[in-house]
């Protein structure tokens, strides 16, 4: 039972910082119809500004100042390289974004070295928040979701309530009609690319001290948070706010499940024999294939539902 | 893409024939044999001119952008491994110069399965679905120890005494002739299939995938097909892998080699037929040479490559292939002066780039190795403020004056190009 709380309380907290991800490149996505596959290195980058800052001011401004910087860097990636390379074509945007990824990759080995850096959740926020059944919440997981929850908030008030807010829903689905309507869509697409990266950053921050801050750690997010942007479906924030969930539960779950496929036949009176690679497929506990079940899911459900899960229209 | 015509034939033999005298280039008579590093990189650059090739069938053909190409490459290469068990063992009888046939069936096989779930989309969406089939790849063969050993990956003896031409396969030099031979088949029939019916209509998917569909042919069936051949391919390659250094491991079917194809491929000009085979020589070049002189040659490729990509979206192949007009009016002679105006500036730049990168490098990643910057015999203290100026100067400095001479020889280039066509018309 406890394993079960625990790894729910985990898989949400892990959830909503996908979500911060994947939010941010599900706006970027629907609207632009540029994948930008360098939104899991603008993670990193967020993460690693924010070990730097938080040495000289500590971790609190770093919060703010960490995700400006890299709302920044967004703004001036769409200005001076997406823009120029939009005449050519969806291909090109997308091998440009990919590009951006080696070289954001090695720049920050180059800056920061390979090793991992010593970024810790601050003092303040370093005690347990409560027990369940004798196992400690962190405090900081708490302040995750606080951090995620507020983002979420303010960005859903953002689309929703305000003018530009409703520009960018117009130009989601009608880029075209909101430029004939006298908007300036460029301006706009600049706009939701750097909120993009900036929530992005800011997951950063938040992520790089509840993970480890080193240069893998774009290549080991950034698959999923693609999953997660197909499994929810283009154009919709509350089906990415489902998959990213569902994601950050399958994750954790996984791990603590030892259960195999062979496991549940044997009640049925079939047991496997032998050693060849089908009863290896078998027998294999679900621990041991968790990474492997995001990619599954997100090949059925294109299959099946190519839109995904709550998309209002085709990928 | 125009298809390639047949008049230029003497440079395909050309390189055929350097890549045949290559190995004797570099042959130690004290040894009597040839360089074991330049005959591996040679075969490096023959397996990968196939995966080049076969992932340009997608690119550059049909425009599709894959992600996952490296797992038909990988797959072939471990099924390749398995047979040679098995022939090893006695209970395949086929001789080592038909594996690849079986790893390219191997890789066709895949190819059909995951290519009948991606070709359901196309661009953005296809390029995910990839990715995920890329990454469920990668994930399994680190998962079940069967058939991909896991992270020791699957080994085997390539000396399995039977052969077409009774050789024994234990020299390098050996299985270089036949990687050679096999990158020339299948170059040869990726060339074919450019003009068959398929070759074309994957073109024409490519351009306007809707007017394809009005004119009756279902885009997703060409995609389909296109795929699956281009699995066919990398199978091969794998093959040769397998073949060359008797292991696989995850690496062969990893998302750096996918990674891999993509950059050969769109560097060395997707829209030229040869183009991938320039790019997997050159990638291979700097990923053997480079690499061992400085830790940051991804950057540099990486650089590269979003250059292209803004800049010249055809590639190098595509670069000369545009100065064949002004080659064929005999003009050639009159870009020497703008190309060498530009040649200047372009250097310092890059050297002032280049410094800045090794700077930082060498603080952190040459620091944990004990390393330090060498430059013309001189130590260079990377602590010091003067080699960072003197870089950030070049680089400023340089760029400034390479954008001023760009211009000027875009002025040039036009007006010979409009000069030339002039002349062509009356």
């Amino acid at each position: 039972m406890e394993i079960v709380l625990v790894s729910l309380f985990n898989g949400v907290v892990y959830g909503m910082l996908l979500f911060m991800l994947a939010s941010g490149l599900t706006l970027i996505f629907s609207m632009m119809g540029v994948l930008n596959f360098a939104h899991a290195s603008i993670y990193m980058i967020g993460a690693y500004l924010a070990f730097t800052i938080s040495q000289f001011v500590g971790f609190f401004p770093a919060l703010i100042i960490a995700p400006i910087l890299c709302g920044l860097l967004g703004a001036a990636i769409e200005i001076w390289g997406l823009r120029r390379v939009h005449h050519n074509g969806h291909i090109a945007e997308l091998l440009f974004t990919f590009g951006l990824v080696f070289i954001i990759q090695r720049s920050v080995q180059m800056i920061w070295g390979m090793l991992p850096m010593a970024y810790r959740v601050p003092p303040s926020l370093d005690f347990s928040l409560f027990n369940i059944y004798g196992a400690h919440f962190p405090a900081y997981r708490g302040f995750m979701l606080l951090v995620s929850a507020t983002m979420l908030l303010a960005t859903w008030l953002l689309l929703k309530k305000t003018r530009i807010g409703l520009v960018i829903q117009a130009a989601l689905t009608r880029p075209e009609m909101v430029g004939a309507l006298g908007h300036n869509v460029p301006r706009v697409f600049t706009t939701v690319f750097a909120g993009g990266c900036l929530l992005a950053g800011l997951a950063g921050v938040i992520g790089g001290n509840y993970q480890t801050t080193e240069p893998g750690m774009a290549e080991a997010v950034g698959p999923i948070v693609f999953v997660v942007v197909v499994f929810g479906g283009l154009g919709s924030l509350v089906g990415c706010f489902i998959a990213s969930i569902l994601m950050g539960l399958i994750q954790t779950f996984a791990v603590v499940i030892n259960y195999s496929i062979a496991d549940m036949l044997r009640p049925l009176g079939l047991v496997l024999t032998g050693d060849n690679l089908f009863t290896e497929i078998l027998t294999v506990p679900v621990a041991r294939i968790g990474a492997l079940l995001p990619f599954a899911l997100m090949i059925l459900i294109l299959l099946f539902r190519p839109r995904g899960l709550l998309g209002t229209r085709d990928t | 893409m125009r298809p390639v015509q047949f008049k230029q034939g003497w440079v395909w033999i050309a390189v055929l024939a350097l890549a045949i005298a290559a190995p004797w280039a570099f042959y130690n008579y004290s040894t009597g044999r040839q360089s074991g590093f330049v005959v591996s990189m040679l075969s490096q650059m023959g397996m990968m001119s196939i995966l080049a090739l076969s992932y340009n069938m997608l690119l550059g053909q049909a425009g599709l952008f894959s992600l996952c190409h490296a797992t038909f490459f990988g797959i072939g290469g471990y099924a390749a491994i398995h047979f040679l068990e098995m022939a090893d063992k006695g209970d395949l009888p086929l001789p080592l110069e038909l594996m690849p046939v079986l790893a390219g069936l191997s890789g066709l096989g895949l190819a059909i399965v995951f290519g009948y779930m991606a070709t359901k989309q196309r661009a953005t969406a296809f390029a995910m679905i990839t990715l995920g089939i890329g990454e469920l790849m990668v994930t399994a063969a680190l998962s079940f120890h069967h058939f991909f050993g896991g992270e020791g990956g699957v080994n085997a003896d390539r000396t399995i005494g039977h052969s077409l031409l009774g050789l024994k396969y234990a020299s390098g030099i050996q299985v270089y002739y036949l990687i050679l031979a096999w990158t020339l088949v299948s170059a040869l029939a990726m060339f074919f299939l450019t003009l068959t019916p398929l070759g074309r209509m994957a073109n024409a998917t490519r351009d306007n995938f809707e007017r394809a569909q009005f004119m009756g042919y279902d885009p997703r069936i060409v995609r389909f097909l296109q795929f699956a051949l281009s699995g066919f391919f990398a199978g091969i390659g794998g093959g040769l892998y397998a073949i060359t250094y008797e292991i696989v491991t995850f690496d062969a079917l990893a998302a750096p080699l996918s990674a891999n194809a993509l950059l050969m491929a769109y560097i060395g000009g997707s829209a030229v037929f040869g183009g991938p085979i320039l790019g997997a020589i050159l990638i291979t070049l700097l990923q053997s040479g480079v690499s061992a002189m400085s830790n940051s040659w991804l950057v540099y490729v990486g650089v590269l490559f979003i250059i292209m990509v803004i800049f010249a979206p055809s590639g190098i192949m595509g670069l000369v292939m545009a100065h064949r007009p002004i080659v064929r009016a005999g003009r050639l002679f009159r870009l020497a002066l703008p190309y060498l105006r530009v040649a200047v500036p372009g250097l310092l730049t890059v050297l002032g780039f280049v410094g800045l990168v090794e700077l930082t490098s060498f603080l952190t990643i040459g620091a944990a190795q004990g390393k330090t910057l060498v430059l013309f015999g001189n130590k260079i203290d990377v602590h010091t403020t003067l080699p960072w100026l003197a870089a950030t100067l070049l680089l400023c400095g340089g760029g400034l004056w390479l954008y001023v001479e760009a211009r000027a020889f875009r002025r040039a280039w036009e007006g010979l190009m409009l000069e030339v066509s002039q002349a062509s018309a009356a």
